[in-house]
């Protein structure tokens, strides 16, 4: 049996980032932020570009804890919602029309985070991680990692349980 | 309060860009307990739909307030910066409603100083988040 041919790649391209940048340009505060997520394949990283609006100690510079934990949070929730998303995109359930429409999927929703503070913030660019190590029906388990320079130099890391949003279609 | 202490804090707080980019104030301070308070603001929504604001900025706040009431133990740290904080959210807080928060800096060694602290918005009886978390205490 012939297999179907395969979409050009940049219809490809063109639909996952299409979806990616919906689901993050959506929500004010990830903007108010500044990050961005840079994608390779289902593979998603971070960018939080360093701004003056997130020192959060003026004398070091560091940034904020709260900016961090903001960064962290998002990293986690965009993620475990790409991660959700993927097979919808993919197979067209979720059409680039009715997102640039701004029908943005439910993201899911933080229970508790907690943040582990390794190192000051440095006043330039962060970029996080998250790996989803429990998704369930209901409950999901996601740890993050993030880092200035070196990547195996973490600066902070977290971890979050997330409720997930209930498929209503 | 002891006012000159205070308008130190407020000063040290005011002086944070982060807090000023989310107009957050210190309403009140001392003897390792610190009140601050979030104004609602559209470009700190996390959920466009419902306008709930994100968890990031209520992090924010409480991170700040329970370095405030670190700092303001009567052992008089010099300084102070988060190891560890965790928040657990709730419910949502209701959309256009300032968030305020109180923390208590409830035990404290020579080096490590144990906080928590408690959100809500209009609903006093009803928390929005709860945090706990551990700060560096530095000695001069």
């Amino acid at each position: 049996m012939a297999r179907s041919r395969p979409e050009p790649v940049q219809v490809v391209k063109q639909r996952r980032d299409a979806a990616m940048s919906a689901l993050v340009h959506g929500v004010p505060y990830i903007n108010f932020l500044g990050i961005e997520f840079e994608r390779r394949g289902d593979e998603l990283t971070a960018i939080l570009p360093f701004d003056d609006k997130l020192i959060g100690n003026p004398m070091l510079p560091a940034i904020h804890g709260g900016v961090t934990a903001g960064f962290l949070e998002t990293t986690a929730v965009i993620g475990l919602a790409w991660s959700g998303l993927w097979d919808d995109i993919e197979s067209g359930r979720i059409t680039m029309e009715s997102l640039t429409a701004g029908h943005l999927p439910r993201l899911p929703k933080t229970i508790d985070f907690t943040v582990d503070y390794l190192r000051s913030g440095l006043p330039r660019d962060a970029y996080a991680r998250a790996r989803v190590n429990r998704s369930g029906r209901r409950y999901a388990s996601v740890h993050v990692e993030a880092w200035q320079d070196q990547r195996d130099v973490l600066y902070a890391q977290a971890t979050g349980h997330f409720l997930m949003p209930t498929r209503d279609e | 309060m002891d006012t000159q202490k205070a308008k130190m804090a407020e000063h040290f707080i005011n002086a944070i860009p982060h807090c000023k980019a989310l107009d957050m104030k210190l309403t009140n301070i001392g003897d390792g307990k610190a009140e601050m308070v979030l104004p609602y603001n559209d470009n700190i929504v996390g959920d466009p739909e419902t306008g709930v604001l994100h968890g990031g900025a209520v992090f924010a706040l409480m991170d700040t307030c329970c370095g405030a009431a670190a700092m303001c133990h009567p052992s008089s740290p010099s300084s102070t910066a988060t190891i560890d904080l965790r928040i657990d959210y709730m419910r949502a807080a209701t959309p256009g409603q300032s968030i305020r928060t109180k923390a208590e800096c409830y035990h404290i060694t020579r080096s490590v100083a144990f906080v928590r602290a408690t959100a809500v918005d209009d609903d006093d009886a009803l928390p929005v988040a709860t945090a706990t978390g551990t700060f560096t205490v530095q000695r001069s």
